[in-house]
């Protein structure tokens, strides 16, 4: 039976290091290909000798899919086909492809630069590889080579960020990225078709949370922001240059332009400015609101968000300041928090989820007193609040999408083993599909039970479908035929025409049988007798009386003669063909029973 | 008992008639009679104007509206709507009639020798009678200018389907109707000319009025609620985005190189192809390039928007555009270019950026004069995912594809939505003004022909092909400004067609009769027109077409379970066969082959049956036989199986096996065999499955 496989290389049971290898009808595809903000060893790239221990990584995979920009997604990328080697395409999506060299830049200059490692891959090796990038529009039907098809489909989370469903013949998989099922202020919802696919893989990270309605969440946030630079205090709100920031951009210069509030509100990295342009250009993939009001008021355009200077960090009074990157691992975020951390004034925003091992995940789960680099202990004085505004779909949006697609299995990543075995259980309870939910390096089967497409002459099919009309149109309408297999070529045919293309030609059975009635009647009348009597048995027959004296029930022939021997019998010859073998034995048993005495 | 029995046989063989009636019930597959209408494939023209097509192609089941272009160049037959009272204009003398009488002269005004009609100016529809227009189920577009018929379409008709189109050409044909819209209904006017309409009086009016087509087809712009509620039955589409109708056909858009968003068309079922080709360009301007390549195969192509001026090389044209530009304004004239607000402006102004530095053009105000100039300038800056490839890699660096941002930053572009408001304070002269409409008709366009056209130090520079340049200047005419005509036509010319037709090889090529001849002002060209082999089917306005093509299959779906069931038999080395009964489904246009249903047991009734209960349900399906039953094999067969007293005789054609006992007798034939018994079914049955165990069922 055919089967689709699919390994984790990351993101098995785990956030991070996204990368998901999938086996479907012979083709191999290779889903995301991130690194792990936990780890700074080997184990922040995918295990590629998994696929294979010494050849070309282009001679095992048919295509690579990035879903969108975040690190955890393409982190690992100019590794792979750089360092490793792949010479194969690479898909991503117009904003990804824009965006994804100047993140992984960044985190080359962070890695390289700052905390001096080597054996790390180069600028160029990042241009080399998004030369083997191609870019895709959403919805669009890219065709990898004759069998293998993808398509992207919006995902909101973050500008550019796609769904992707990979195709081969009638077998289909979802991947679905990073999404999120309800629309931002500046994205909208994630959206699939009913696709159906064989199977959905979904990320879970916020597999068991439902969260409150985002106004609230909205309205908390301004709330602490509000009271926090009211008292003199300091806020920090760790984020990626570009995603959330926009989105709580939005919200803040939304807020400070009602309140007339005068606190400067900082952002920090020169990424700033060329990320809000990145939006503006790409306005296409934000969402409604924004694209249809842009040429009057561009969204991207904040008036009381300025640039950060690092000198600013230490100014009296209250700011805000968005600073990167968003875990508190490393960078300006991560110094900054260090400096106000001391002050109970201040307060820390943790926006968005944190990776086991990075401070934010840290401080998050209550840790107060941070061991820093040189054995320092840095005490934690300030607030520390997290609020949840990354854009992942939550357990209701992920049954929300699948519903929408009506997979037939469904498997889950990007989540916590155990959080995903309570969704999974959710999942099978609710659509009766499987789930399944592999940890790294584990192989998950599915089998798919396909149809197989034949095509079938038209005289066929319209004969099957002209018959049909006519009793009832609902019912189902039985057909014959004839299928002829020919090297991969599956053709329906009607046994005539499979006969006469085989140059064969049909060999008529034919019965003929005779029936004894005692009639000493003419022989016409008899006849007019059996007429009768058919007639009025068989209602939903055409039964006919013939101008030569014969009767006909359908394609069925009788004829009467009178026996040689004795006149007070008659004989009836009923003849058929083998194909009309029901009636025609039907209508011998019928007859032997006699004419019934009224019809005379 | 012999000679009986023979007798038996004769008249047995009068029912040899038999074999021709079931033959002709069930027949060969040609003989079926299959809905026609189905089989064939229309294409329904509803305009005559080859760059501004509106076709409707019925193919399968679907009704599909190619297009809805709007032909304006009517509007040329009316006076212009000028924003400021135009005492010149208002001044025009009645037209009278050769016999003295004045009765049009309200309608009917002369200008220099020429008649125009002195009306709000009004646009020739597509034919709305030629199919019921309900029956569309959607429509495609394939650029925005090949949609401005389409509020008159959705709005003025019982049309209900869908409409197909790109983001880039929804919101840039948002901005051409919005302007059009503006531009006239900002000059109310008061007088609506229907006089001169009537077939009678119509016949009396000189040239070109005289020769107006389908007047009575003409309607005043729509309105702007129109376009809205037109533009909401838009479904915004992709390239290679397979959208699948009615499971039925798949169409699919793919770029084609003119502009922002333009497409091409695919329509296909699993076996047939229609390309729909409008408005294509292969030169590198900067949309994203056209896809060829996707074209091939077809089994019928439309061809339609080549080139209006097939004799032009564009990049020459804007070379001449931009030397007069320069030479008018070194002089301290100005120059007005008649222009969309969206298109080939942006190239203009590309090219202007790159020029105006060398060409000491640097203090020359650059203004572009249109209700929409700042949405145009601003969307064309975020369509990246549709611009050629340079402008793309600008966008990944982030910097804004089109530099005219640049041109706007350094304010040597300023635009303006009209000439009322800010650009009065800040107009400068000498100065180029990019504005509409380029039939001189209407907007803004109008008042600077006004302003600046009694003087030679001017220039008015026509860029678009849309529009003959003289007739678009007869109403201005005694003038003395300059006229310089560089239309730039990006479309495909003849050479790069018959390039293409050779690279993509369809079996048909359907296009506008103008297409299938040389221009007729320029006879004795053969090489403009399109040569194709066979030579291509010509359609002109109001004409049905059929098109030629043969469809034989149909894809089906053979559920899992019952391929299962199948026993494939090798007929011949290579063949296989497996007869299939099955359980058609019909949904949407896909059909689906099951595992028939298990013959229900009838419930164990003690009610006495009555004789009809019996009558089988419905017909099953025996296959059809084939094979030969060799005689001695037989009779050995019948012998093993107890009958003892089987006589074989010989007759022409082959031999008749009696069974002397059971009074039964089998004439067995090359291709026929029959049996004939009394009305022993245990008998029959048993000799059947013996004969059947020699034959093949197909």
């Amino acid at each position: 039976m055919p089967e689709i496989k699919i390994t984790p290389l990351g993101a098995g049971q785990d956030v991070g290091r996204s990368c998901i290898l999938v086996s479907i009808a012979g083709k191999n595809v290779m889903l995301d290909c991130g690194m792990h903000m936990g780890y700074n060893d080997d184990r922040r790239f995918p295990d590629f000798s998994y696929i294979t221990q010494n050849g070309r990584l282009t001679d095992f995979l048919d295509c690579v899919i990035i879903s969108h920009f975040h690190l955890d997604h393409c982190g690992a990328l100019p590794y792979f086909s750089e360092m490793v080697g792949y010479d194969g395409p690479i898909y991503m999506t117009h904003p990804t492809k824009a965006i994804c060299p100047i993140l992984l830049e960044d985190y080359r200059k962070i890695t390289v630069d700052k905390k001096g490692e080597t054996n790390f891959f180069t600028s160029q090796m990042i241009k080399d590889c998004m030369k083997k990038v191609v870019a895709v529009h959403l919805h669009q039907t890219v065709q990898v080579d004759e069998e293998l098809e993808i398509k992207a489909y919006y995902a909101g989370h973050v500008l550019g960020a796609a769904m992707f469903q990979i195709k081969v013949g009638c077998e289909s998989v979802v991947y679905t990225g990073d999404y999120n099922m309800t629309p931002d202020r500046h994205l909208g919802a994630a959206w699939i078709d009913k696709c159906r696919p064989d199977l959905l893989i979904s990320e879970s990270t916020y597999a068991t949370t439902i969260r409150d309605s985002k106004r609230c969440r909205e309205r908390d946030f301004l709330k602490k922001v509000h009271e926090t630079v009211e008292r003199g205090g300091k806020v920090l709100i760790p984020v990626f240059a570009l995603g959330r920031a926009q989105e709580l951009c939005i919200l803040l210069e939304t807020f400070w332009e009602r309140m007339n509030l005068k606190a400067p509100i900082y952002f920090s990295t020169g990424l700033t400015e060329k990320a809000n342009h990145y939006y503006k250009l790409f306005i296409t993939w934000t969402n409604q609101k924004i694209r249809k009001t842009f040429v009057q008021r561009n969204m991207f355009e904040f008036k009381h968000i300025k640039a950060f200077d690092r000198a600013f960090a230490d100014n009296p009074g209250p700011m805000v300041v968005f600073a990167t990157p968003g875990m508190l691992h490393a960078g300006q975020s991560l110094q900054i928090f260090r400096k106000w951390a001391g002050n109970e004034k201040n307060m820390v925003i943790m926006p968005g989820y944190c990776v086991q091992g990075t401070v934010g995940h840290k401080i998050l789960s209550g840790q107060r007193k941070l061991e820093m680099e040189g054995r320092q202990i840095l005490e934690v004085k300030m607030q520390v609040e997290y609020m949840s505004f990354s854009a992942h779909a939550d357990a209701k949006g992920i049954m929300q999408l699948i519903r929408q697609a009506e997979p037939r299995n469904v498997l889950l990543v990007h989540g916590e083993a155990k959080k995903m075995e309570f969704l999974k259980q959710k999942i099978e309870q609710e659509f009766h599909v499987n789930c399944y939910m592999p940890a790294n390096g584990e192989t998950a089967t599915i089998f798919t039970n396909p149809s197989i497409p034949v095509d079938i002459s038209l005289g066929l099919l319209k004969r099957e479908t002209a018959i049909g009309l006519l009793p009832d149109a609902k019912k189902p309408k039985l057909m014959h035929g004839t299928l002829m297999m020919k090297d991969n070529s599956f053709r329906l045919v009607s046994p005539e025409q499979a006969l006469k293309e085989l140059g064969l030609t049909e060999h008529q059975l034919r019965f003929t049988c005779r029936v004894h009635i005692q009639d000493p009647r003419k022989e016409h009348e008899t006849v007019l007798r059996v007429y009768n009597h058919l007639k009025g048995v068989l209602k939903d027959y055409s039964v006919q009386h013939l101008p030569d004296g014969s009767i006909t029930v359908e394609s069925i022939l009788i004829q009467a003669t009178a026996h040689s021997e004795d006149q007070g019998t008659k004989v009836l010859l009923v003849s058929w063909t083998y194909q009309d073998e029901e009636l025609g034995s039907y209508l011998t048993s019928l007859l032997k029973k006699g004419l019934p005495q009224s019809t005379a | 008992m012999a000679s009986s029995r023979a007798g038996w046989w004769w008249d047995c063989k009068s029912h040899e008639a038999l074999g021709g009636l079931r033959a002709e019930q069930e027949g060969g597959e040609r003989d079926i009679p299959v809905n026609r209408a189905e089989l064939s494939m229309k294409l329904y023209c509803l305009s005559g104007h080859p760059t501004l097509p509106c076709n409707v192609l019925k193919f399968k089941s679907t009704t599909i509206m190619l297009d809805c272009g709007l032909d304006m160049t009517s509007t040329l037959n009316f006076l212009p709507l000028p924003l400021v009272q135009s005492p010149r204009l208002s001044k025009l003398p009645g037209w009278v009639l050769k016999d003295g009488s004045t009765f049009l002269d309200k309608e009917l005004k002369e200008c220099s020798g020429h008649v125009f009609v002195d009306s709000v100016p009004e646009f020739c529809l597509p034919e709305t009678e030629l199919l019921d227009l309900s029956t569309v189920d959607v429509i495609l577009i394939s650029n925005y200018h090949c949609m401005m018929a389409l509020p008159y379409i959705t709005e003025y008709t019982r049309f209900t389907g869908t409409v197909y189109a790109t983001e880039p050409t929804v919101q840039i044909g948002r901005l051409l109707m919005e302007e059009l819209v503006n531009c006239i209904e900002r000059v109310p006017k008061d007088q609506s000319a229907f006089m001169w309409k009537n077939k009678e009086v119509q016949r009396l009016l000189p040239a070109p009025l005289k020769d107006a087509v389908e007047v009575s087809m003409w309607r005043k712009c729509y309105t702007m609620p129109e376009v809205n509620a037109a533009l909401s039955k838009i479904q915004m589409v992709g390239y290679s985005q397979k959208i699948e109708l009615f499971g039925a056909v798949q169409v699919t858009p793919l770029s084609s190189g003119y502009a922002l968003g333009s497409s091409n068309w695919i329509i296909q079922s699993h076996y047939e192809k229609v390309s729909y080709v409008s408005g294509s360009s292969l030169l590198t301007t900067h949309p994203q390039p056209m896809d060829q390549a996707s074209l091939k195969n077809s089994d019928v192509l439309i061809l339609t928007g080549l080139t209006q001026i097939p004799t032009a090389n564009p990049d020459g044209m804007v070379g001449e555009f931009c030397s007069n530009l320069a030479m008018t304004v070194r002089n301290g004239g100005n120059v007005l270019v008649p222009c969309y607000p969206s298109g080939v402006i942006y190239d203009l102004l590309e090219c202007l950026y790159q020029y105006i530095d060398s060409a000491g053009l640097s203090n020359v105000p650059f203004y572009f004069i249109s209700p929409v100039a700042n949405s145009s300038l601003e969307f064309s800056q975020i369509f990246a995912e549709w611009l050629c490839h340079n402008k793309q890699t600008k966008v990944y660096l982030p910097e804004p594809p089109f530099p005219h941002a640049e041109l706007i930053q350094t304010n040597k572009l300023k635009h303006y939505p009209s000439i009322h408001g800010d650009f009065s304070n800040d107009f400068k002269q000498p100065c180029v003004v990019f504005t509409g409409h380029p039939s001189l008709r209407f907007g803004d366009v109008v008042h600077f022909m006004e302003l600046w056209g009694k003087s030679s130090l001017n220039t008015v520079i026509f860029t678009e092909p849309d529009f003959s340049y003289l007739d678009a200047l007869a109403p201005y005419q005694p003038l003395a400004m300059k006229c310089v005509y560089c239309p730039i036509d990006t479309r495909l010319n003849f050479i790069q067609v018959s390039k293409l037709l050779k690279e993509v090889q369809p079996l048909h090529v359907v296009c506008p009769e103008q297409y299938t001849q040389p221009p007729p002002t320029q006879s004795h060209r053969t090489d403009l027109m399109i040569d194709c082999q066979p030579p291509p089917m010509s359609y002109r306005r109001a004409e049905v077409l059929t098109l030629p093509y043969k469809r034989r299959y149909e894809k089906i779906e053979i559920m899992p379970e019952l391929a299962d069931s199948l026993v494939p038999l090798e007929i011949k080395p290579g063949i296989s066969l497996a007869t299939v009964t099955a359980v058609l489904h019909t949904k949407d246009n896909k059909h689906v082959l099951q595992l028939p249903p298990k013959p229900l047991q009838p419930p164990a009734s003690k009610k006495r049956k009555r004789v009809s209960d019996d009558v089988p349900e419905c017909k099953p399906l025996k296959p059809l036989l084939s094979g030969s039953i060799p005689v001695d094999q037989f009779v050995q067969m019948l012998e093993k199986h107890g009958f003892s007293d089987v006589k074989v005789e010989d007759t022409a054609k082959g031999h008749i096996v009696l069974l002397q006992e059971a009074e039964t007798l089998i004439q067995i034939e090359e291709d026929s065999t029959h049996i004939i018994c009394d009305n022993d079914e245990p008998l029959r049955v048993k000799l059947r499955d013996l004969v059947l165990k020699f034959l093949q069922k197909f």
